[in-house]
């Protein structure tokens, strides 16, 4: 940590990891529902406990983004952040606003639409936090060296901002208010989110592997290009059935199988910087993280995406378990994985500590990541089982659920998991430091 | 090839490219705007009820349950053409009467089998909602879903 106020980063990065706790506990009482479903019915219904666990999915996600984005502008701009005051003034903003809908999503206080359901004044709230956000950070980019990391980064927290304001705009035409919901939903997920990511994977490559700066921010570039280029035009397939007009099947259709390429992109990006590194980094962990989040967002986000992508088969799969698949891993792959790695690498310098559990974090990596592939696979057999009873044969929402009950008691086994690795990151990041469970021979010689 | 591409042309490709496509999506949304207030969804018109009943739908986030037009959670049945499920495009009052009756009725509390809030509705806020729901079956959503099972 060269700058004093890459600090602020560490509060962001605490109060995100507790809200994961918290996503990630009420993910599992939602799935012990899905099997066990008169449980908490009355106290908390289904609902209200989805919204618990989209809500601050997406809150622990953005605040993970600030986080990263103040400690790495720092470095990047060479230069301390404009106001470490306004930093903490935006973060009690936020936090006010997440407890506030937290607890008032408790006691049935929220909107109504999917993701968007803050009441007002916190959705005020988020956008006077993300002014101040942007100010602080554009001032600090503004004096300081400009980068191609800061450039994409920036342009990405903009447009988060940008297309956040559409979630003001609810007309009371339904096929209206998705469409722009969408502008939203899609854009920020498959669009400049995907800018965020690609700077702060470039971020850590850069970091990591001692590559060159021109050939990473080349790359950089390349990257959030596929991502525009497919990503815009791909919302299309959000508009095939919402009535919308026909022309958007092909659209979608096309734009959106050429999502793929971008997380590909980055595949190849990842593994050619750590094959081609010109130094050792002693953090492991967050370059397993790293690699990772270029893999699972890969399957998730690309492959999962793709496979009911297609208009032709989207008429069928569309709003089935298949969706909640590559959901799931969609958000693992590409944005969990990206916080986790990020802040993998920040907190040992965040922390004063080093070494640290990196054993252990490594660890959580695989369990985390194999339980969120176990967890895609049963939803998948699931929406593949409910595809053709409920939309090919024509049979009754509930008589088919009752026949995917297996899947759900096996998507259950894997939350448990997932709650398990990510106990064992927290400890590993928050608990005391032990020697390293595996100790590492750093005395060996290159092989002839 | 990869080597050709230098660094300032791979911005630019991007800036550059970047506009163009989002000038394309916006133009194409602006379209979709007047085809979808004009054309899709023009069979019924959006009643005072009707725009009370979506807002009741909000209200008690019923998406966290349900889907509508396939969006939402995956809890609980597709709700975009449930008129139609009713029966309500052959016999409106007999559908109407029996959503309400079914909303009045619930939770069933029968062990092992997903509950569904009481959500005390008035009698206008449930027939805002099944106005709501007949509107939405009516718009053209290309055909979907492909069984009226939802």
């Amino acid at each position: 940590m060269k700058y004093e106020s890459q600090k602020v980063a560490l509060a962001y990065f605490i109060v995100a990891l507790a809200l994961f706790a918290v996503q990630v506990t009420v993910g599992l009482v939602a799935g012990y529902v899905y099997v066990a479903p008169n449980f908490l019915s009355e106290l908390l219904p289904f609902n209200i406990l989805r919204m618990l666990h989209t809500n601050s999915l997406i809150v622990w996600l953005l605040l993970g983004f600030f986080g990263a984005a103040y400690y790495l502008i720092p470095e990047e701009s060479e230069t301390e952040i404009h106001s470490v005051k306004l930093a903490y003034i935006q973060l009690a903003i936020l936090v006010v606003g997440a407890l506030g809908a937290v607890i008032g999503y408790v006691f049935r206080i929220h909107e109504g639409r999917e993701f968007l359901e803050q009441p007002l004044w916190v959705k005020l709230g988020i956008v006077v936090g993300a002014l101040i956000f942007l100010f602080n950070v554009s001032m600090t980019v503004l004096k300081g060296r400009k980068t191609a990391i800061t450039n994409v980064l920036l342009l990405g927290l903009w447009g988060i901002a940008i297309f956040f304001l559409f979630s003001l705009y609810n007309p009371s035409n339904l096929s209206v208010d998705k469409m722009y919901w969408w502008y939203v939903v899609h854009l920020w997920v498959e669009g400049v989110w995907e800018l965020v990511m690609a700077a702060i994977l470039a971020f850590l490559m850069l970091k990591m592997t001692g590559v060159d700066r021109e050939v990473i921010e080349k790359w950089l570039y390349a990257i959030v290009a596929l991502s525009l280029f497919t990503g815009l035009l791909g919302t299309g397939h959000h508009y095939y059935w919402i009535g919308t007009p026909s022309y958007w099947q092909w659209i979608g259709s096309i734009f959106s199988s050429l999502e793929v390429l971008p997380f590909f992109a980055m595949v190849l990006f990842t593994f050619n910087m750590v094959w081609k590194r010109r130094r050792e980094h002693p953090n492991n962990a967050a370059l397993l993280w790293a690699l990772g989040c270029a893999v699972l967002a890969f399957f998730g986000a690309g492959v999962w995406g793709f496979m009911h992508t297609l208009h032709g088969v989207n008429y069928y799969t569309h709003g089935t378990q298949v969706t909640a698949a590559h959901g799931h891993l969609a958000f693992f792959g590409a944005y969990v994985s990206l916080n986790l790695a990020v802040m993998t690498y920040a907190m040992p310098y965040l922390l004063g500590r080093q070494p640290y559990n990196q054993v252990l974090n490594m660890l959580s990596f695989w369990v985390m990541s194999s339980a969120m592939a176990f967890m895609t696979f049963t939803l998948t057999f699931a929406g593949v089982v409910q595809t053709h009873l409920q939309r090919v044969l024509g049979q009754g929402f509930m008589e088919v659920q009752d026949q995917m009950q297996l899947f759900y008691i096996l998507r259950l086994g894997a939350g448990v998991m997932v709650v398990v690795g990510a106990v064992m990151f927290l400890w590993s990041i928050f608990g005391p430091v032990k020697p390293e469970l595996i100790e590492r021979d750093t005395s060996a010689a290159p092989a002839e | 090839m990869f080597d050709a591409l230098t660094k300032s042309a791979a911005r630019n490709i991007f800036y550059g490219g970047s506009l163009a496509f989002l000038l394309i999506f916006v133009s194409l949304t602006a379209q979709s705007h007047v085809y979808v207030v004009n054309t899709s969804t023009a069979k019924a018109p959006i009643t005072e009820s009707v725009a009370l009943g979506k807002h009741v739908w909000e209200k008690n986030s019923c998406i966290n349950c349900h889907t509508i037009l396939g969006e939402g959670a995956y809890y609980a049945p597709e709700l975009g053409n449930v008129y139609v499920r009713y029966g309500g495009d052959k016999d409106a009052a007999g559908a109407r009467e029996a959503i309400k009756t079914w909303m009045k009725a619930q939770p069933t509390h029968i062990d092992g089998r997903r509950q569904m809030p009481q959500f005390n509705l008035s009698d206008k806020e449930l027939d805002a909602l099944v106005d709501f729901f007949a509107w939405v079956s009516k718009i053209d959503t290309q055909n979907w879903p492909p069984k009226v099972s939802g």
